[in-house]
């Protein structure tokens, strides 16, 4: 019924809430890229030499590779030399500060945000490291960290404080020649966050990372890097939102994700990049390579995403199973309204024996959002009694949106047991019916029926993400999940 | 309460409500009947607004107010409930969570702050134990995997926690075991109330054995060809429908 796909319409097309912009003076690299301004950014973070190094070998080796054209997604050609490559609130140019020192302006950026990060404000249980542009603001809750041992700080104050622990886990999970954009990220990265869980230790709080693009022009590249030692234990939650322009911008990100024996990371992110306008100007370009290796025995990870911003999103959160035993999660969350794209999903590479991963991937489409599940399922020769249970599950909404699903399995393990499930459904006009004739309003009828659809991803998310989350989707669903 | 005029009702072009005419006063219960097909539900989600039906001629009054002006949700709000003849499937939206939604949204239309939590779940459990229903279906997704017996209690269970004050039931009692049928039953007649009308769409005369109708009506071919008392029931029963058919052609 025509009538009711526009009030569909209605109800997702809310307005971006954090598109605003703040006035803040900024130094930035002008645009264009070449090795010179590789030296400059390493020499403006005061990297050793070795990192220098490392990024021109990975800016040498990314001239000479093409651009990847296999994903689902349709964009114009993008001029790297038209992007600023730094961008920083001056009144950073000296490095991280003390808390009390940051500009006020920033403060009000993230307390706006919904993150604040002054002392007596702070989110109970979670240590927050605020990224603005290409720099890192703040990290929160550093000291009591400290004190069980853990570092939780920004990627440019490791380089400085834990250099030893940079050369030996840095690419070690996506190399910097891995491909196109992590290639790119490689040579100019310049910022992120870094996490280090010594051996046994359950990380006492929930660490974050909320990424925040401000200015225009400006490409944002960072890195994470996290180390689970054994038998470590962490929850590291990540948020990313960016100012509505009406230019499109690169955010171009590596993840690596080392887990030894016995430890457990579980990844989440609620991703709300600017998605652009309802007739598609706009909006951020997600050019994401996640990945992580569980690289000892009974090592485990799980990815968890909510992908609703962004114009174009282009990500597979992946795991490396090598260990025995480990295990690998992907749960995932991802809507596309308007013309948003979406090609995301994940690789599980299984090598240990009786390695297993899961996955679980909800696509939500609407107005004349295209959204992809792509997924590789790998089962290397030594993988006994491999398994992986994967599940697809697409919600259509109005009918001039897309859904498909690219899922690809490769086994060279004749005892590996791999299951795949799939649907495509529409929110049908009858559970809508039910609801209302319930006294459920029109509004809140889809965002129900929505995030009953999600149920399984948001459960995966720790509690205030979810809420969050439930948010993004839809409106009021306090308590739907659980 | 509900006073339906001269209603006609199309799909597709096809007529399939030819001129109806009921009054259902406060505090009564109206039992319809008729073969397959005759317009029953049609009727029911007339009532309840559903959308895709053209609506050619006559009007429906709701305690005085046009119910068909009225939205889906506003008809709710306004105390009007159908219990579906087909329950719908909600995945992933718990029963407990379903129930709190709903009857928040139509506190909150008459003024009423949100019930307290405690006070909501003990409210629900009690109406659960009065129809035998184990207490796990709170935490699973609405009607989904349920049988379809259970399905049908869980209509009833809707409907006595929000306390609608026309309620329409759509074969409420095709499906049931002969012990649910009863328990359902009670169910429904707990909450006979003064304030309160019933319409039972049915089959089964043996329905009408437990819950007492004050009318009886046959519905064939988009009409209501004949009305009664409960008496009228029996007779069906006894003569089927092919006796009405006869009566209405002579
Ligand atoms: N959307 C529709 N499109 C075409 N025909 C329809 C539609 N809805 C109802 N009908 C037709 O209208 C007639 C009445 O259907 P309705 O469901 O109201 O019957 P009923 O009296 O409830 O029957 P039953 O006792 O089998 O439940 C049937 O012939 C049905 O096929
Ligand atoms: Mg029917």
């Amino acid at each position: 019924m025509a009538a009711s796909n526009e009030n569909l319409k209605d109800l997702i097309g809310q307005e971006y809430k954090d598109g605003f912009v703040t006035d803040i003076e900024s130094e930035s690299f002008p645009p264009g890229l070449n090795e010179d301004v590789i030296r400059a950014i390493s020499a403006k973070k005061d990297e050793p030499e070795f990192l220098l190094e490392w990024r021109l070998e990975a800016y040498r080796h990314w001239l000479t590779m093409e651009h990847p054209e296999w994903a689902f997604v349709e964009f114009p050609k993008i001029d790297f030399q038209e992007i600023s490559y730094y961008s920083a609130p001056k009144s950073m140019a000296d490095g991280p500060k003390s808390l009390d020192e940051v500009d006020p302006e920033l403060i009000s950026t993230y307390n706006k945000l919904g993150i604040p990060l002054e002392e007596q404000m702070r989110l109970a249980g979670v240590a927050v490291d605020a990224v603005f542009d290409s720099v890192s603001v703040a990290t929160t809750f550093k000291d009591k960290l400290y004190e069980a041992g853990v570092i939780f700080c920004s990627f440019s104050e490791a380089v400085k404080e834990h250099p030893e622990l940079i050369k030996q886990y840095l690419g070690t999970v996506v190399s910097q020649y891995d491909n196109f954009y992590a290639a790119l990220n490689a040579a100019v990265f310049s910022d992120g966050s870094f996490v280090y869980i010594p051996k046994g230790v359950r990380c006492p709080m929930e660490l974050s990372t909320y990424f925040r693009i401000n200015a225009a022009n400006t490409g944002q590249f960072e890195r994470t890097l996290i180390i689970a030692d054994e038998g470590s234990h962490v929850s590291y939650l990540e948020g990313c939102t960016a100012p509505m322009r009406d230019e499109n911008q690169l955010h171009a990100a590596v993840v690596e994700l080392v887990i030894l024996k016995d430890a457990e990371i579980k990844y989440s992110t609620v991703q709300n990049w600017y998605p652009g306008d309802e007739n598609g100007v706009g909006g951020i370009y997600n050019f994401v390579t996640k990945r992580a290796e569980c690289r000892e025995e009974n090592a485990k990870v799980s990815w968890t995403q909510v992908e609703t911003g962004s114009a174009i999103t282009w990500k597979y959160p992946s795991v490396v199973l090598k260990g025995d035993n480990s295990i690998g999660e992907f749960y995932s969350v991802a809507l596309t309204n308007n013309y948003q794209q979406a090609d995301t999903g994940t690789k599980m590479i299984h090598y240990g024996k009786n390695t297993s991963s899961t996955i679980i991937s909800k696509g939500i489409s609407a107005g004349h959002g295209q959204n992809t599940y792509r997924g590789l399922v790998k089962i290397g020769r030594k993988a006994e009694n491999a398994r992986n249970y994967t599940q697809c599950d697409s919600l259509l909404m109005g009918d001039q949106c897309g859904a498909h699903t690219f899922p690809y399995i490769e086994t060279k393990n004749p005892s590996a047991t791999i299951e795949h499930e799939a649907s495509t459904s529409k929110i049908s006009e009858d559970q809508l019916f039910y609801c209302m004739q319930r006294g459920i309003s029109a509004e809140d009828a889809v965002s129900m029926i929505v995030n009953g659809f999600c149920k399984e991803v948001f459960k995966e998310l720790p509690m205030e993400f979810a809420v969050e989350a439930q948010a993004l989707l839809g409106i009021s669903l306090e308590g739907s999940v659980g | 309460m509900l006073k339906i005029e001269d209603l006609h009702v199309s799909v597709e072009g096809k007529e399939i409500l030819k001129g109806i005419n009921l009054e259902i006063g406060k505090g009564e219960v109206h039992a319809i009947m008729g073969p397959n097909g005759s317009g029953k539900s049609t009727l029911s989600y007339i009532l309840a607004g559903r959308d895709g039906y053209n609506i050619t001629q006559g009007r429906v009054l709701f305690n005085g107010k046009d119910l068909l002006e009225m939205s889906v949700e506003e008809r709710a709000w306004a105390g009007v409930f159908l219990a579906f003849q087909y329950p719908v499937e909600v995945p992933g939206v718990s029963n407990i969570y379903f129930l709190k939604a709903a009857l928040n949204g139509i506190r909150k239309f008459n003024g009423l702050s949100e019930l307290d939590a405690m006070d909501f779940i003990g409210m629900v459990k009690g109406k659960m134990k009065d129809l035998d229903m184990d207490e796990k279906f709170l935490y699973r997704a609405v009607n989904e995997g349920f049988s379809g017996g259970e399905k049908k209690r869980n209509e009833v269970l809707q409907m006595s926690v929000l306390e609608p004050t026309l309620c329409v039931l759509d074969e409420t009692d095709s499906g049931l075991d002969i012990d649910a049928l009863q328990i359902v039953a009670e169910g429904i007649n707990r909450l006979r109330d003064p304030e309160r009308s019933f319409v039972l769409i049915t089959h089964y005369q043996r329905l009408l054995d437990y819950i007492k109708p004050d009318f009886v009506h046959v519905l064939a071919h988009g009409r209501v060809v004949k009305s009664g008392g409960p008496e009228l029931a029996l007779e069906l029963e006894e003569q089927g429908y092919a006796w009405v058919d006869q009566k209405v052609a002579s």
